[in-house]
């Protein structure tokens, strides 16, 4: 202990020495080496945020734009389109035949897309496939009808405001683990400002936990 | 939703060995249901999953005595010592990849969680759960057969049977769509139940007295008058559990009028057996 000591006391004189006798040489190598620090920091954090997410998610492009806003002016709603079966589980992203209660080869308005919709998908009858934002892992198991029916949740909540939106951004699948980019949120830090923000387990049990004061067991959620 | 909250249930299941076949149908059904991959070589037992195991008991004896009887084994969902939820198998997981569910009874298994360092294997006195050495190998083609509603595992993961718990969502998923706040008994039926044909199988709630588990089994929820740690003895005298003074407490109840079928389900001693075959639940509970 006490040679520790000793040895830090005299390593602080000599640094205080130093500094007194005010040695030029020995003071620009310091300057470099915190310029060098921070240089090297600033370009690692660079990197890390703005260059890491480029590296870690590629973009797909859906098979042409959808306008959910013009389709919720339309019905009024979300489960004219995203539904629950009568056996109680979920729809999800609906088929063509869905689409073609109200859309037939020759298009209902003037737009590109439905255009595209029309010819390639309808005329062929072969089913649109679309990348889904919030596909959770494959050992997920979450029950739409407990949240929207029996617990009266707004879709909003979980998906965000998507019914105002007229484009569909690109789908981003995370390189390693193939999940969207969705689940983790567009926050490459994690950090999460909406309830819609991020779709992973922690972000569930929070809820769970706040709501039904316990997180569940594992089985409620995985399967 | 904790052990006292009224709306919990216990699932169980009693089998009865005097009318199961020994046919394996309850082991196919299995398999299929929950994606359970097989190996190129079933015969090499140190490789193969079953979630679902029949074994072959026989009483000893030469002919014309020889008696044999099939044990169908699924996982026995132990409710641990005093049935408070602490399984053999959850209390030693260091990954928390098992829990105890205490609103269903149902030990779970979480493929993802799991690193696979088999402490639960070494604690399970049931050998019901099983690595996978190596990763799902499917037929061309029948990946396509795959149930969705199981995610299936991957090399260096412990599974186990989950008492069909994808069933119990979705039978959970039609009450909330029909608005019912609980589900009926034959709403959820394991895959193996469903397959018997010998009816030899009965699935249902320990905790409701409709049930049809519930009227064989008669279970004691008062803990043994000669082993506190045992909760859930039947008080039917032909009815027994698996090790059951182990105090492990499982939800897998077998039934048998043969005493040498009852006297196999567990280890005695010289003498043990004729001193505490009369034990069963007490009556005096209601």
């Amino acid at each position: 202990m006490s040679k520790v000591e000793h040895k830090s006391e005299s390593g602080s004189e000599e640094s205080t020495g130093e500094c007194a006798a005010g040695d030029t040489k020995d003071d620009k190598g310091l300057g470099l080496g915190v310029i060098f620090f921070i240089l090297a920091f600033v370009i690692c954090f660079l990197s890390g945020t703005l260059l890491f997410p480029k590296l870690l998610y590629s973009k797909k492009e859906q098979p042409f734009n959808f306008d959910h806003k013009l389709h919720v002016e339309q019905t009024s709603d979300c489960e004219s389109c995203h539904a629950l079966r009568e056996d109680g589980s979920f729809n999800g992203i609906p088929k063509l035949a869905k689409c073609m209660e109200c859309h037939s080869e020759t298009p209902l308005g003037e737009t590109k897309d439905e255009a595209v919709f029309a010819e390639m998908y309808v005329a062929k009858e072969k089913e649109v496939p679309w990348y889904v934002y919030s596909r959770q892992p494959d050992c997920v198991f979450f029950s739409h009808a407990a949240h929207t029916k029996t617990k009266g949740m707004d879709c909003v909540t979980c998906h965000g405001p998507i019914g105002t939106s007229t484009t569909l951004k690109p789908y981003e699948e995370n390189r390693i683990t193939g999940y969207s980019r969705d689940i983790w949120g567009q926050n490459i830090w994690g950090i999460k400002k909406h309830s819609w923000d991020r779709m992973k387990m922690d972000d569930c049990a929070e809820c769970h936990k706040k709501e039904t004061g316990h997180q569940g067991y594992c089985f409620q959620c995985h399967k | 939703m904790n052990k006292n909250d009224k709306k919990a249930h216990k699932f169980g299941m009693v089998i009865d060995l005097d009318k199961c076949t020994g046919c394996g149908s309850c082991m196919v059904s299995c398999m299929s249901e929950n994606n359970v991959p097989f190996k190129e070589d079933e015969s090499n037992k140190k490789d193969s999953i079953t979630w679902m195991r029949v074994y072959k008991l026989t009483n000893g004896k030469s002919f014309p005595e020889t008696e044999i009887v099939y044990l169908p084994r699924p996982c026995q969902h132990c409710g641990g010592k005093g049935d408070h939820g602490h399984s053999p198998c959850v209390s030693v997981c260091p990954a928390t990849a098992t829990d105890y569910g205490y609103d269903t009874g149902i030990v779970s298994q979480i493929y993802t969680r799991c690193f696979g360092c088999r402490y639960c294997m070494g604690a399970c006195p049931y050998h019901a759960r099983y690595f996978n050495w190596w990763d799902p190998k499917w037929p061309e083609g029948m990946e396509k057969y795959l149930s969705p509603d199981v995610s299936p595992r991957m090399r260096g993961v412990v599974e186990k049977c989950s008492f069909c718990y994808h069933r119990y969502q979705a039978a959970k998923d039609k009450a909330y769509y029909d608005g019912r706040e609980d589900i009926e008994e034959n709403e959820y039926q394991t895959a193996c139940t469903t397959a018997c044909p010998a009816g030899a199988i009965v699935f249902g709630d320990l905790y409701n007295p409709a049930h049809r588990v519930h009227e064989i089994v008669k279970p004691d929820p008062h803990p043994a008058s000669i082993n506190s740690t045992v909760v859930g003895k039947s008080r039917n005298p032909n009815v027994f559990r698996l090790l059951e003074r182990l105090g492990t407490n499982p939800k897998v109840y077998y039934l048998s009028e043969r005493e040498w079928v009852r006297k196999a389900g567990d280890n005695y001693l010289a003498g043990e057996w004729d001193k505490i075959k009369n034990h069963h639940g007490s009556e005096s509970h209601g």
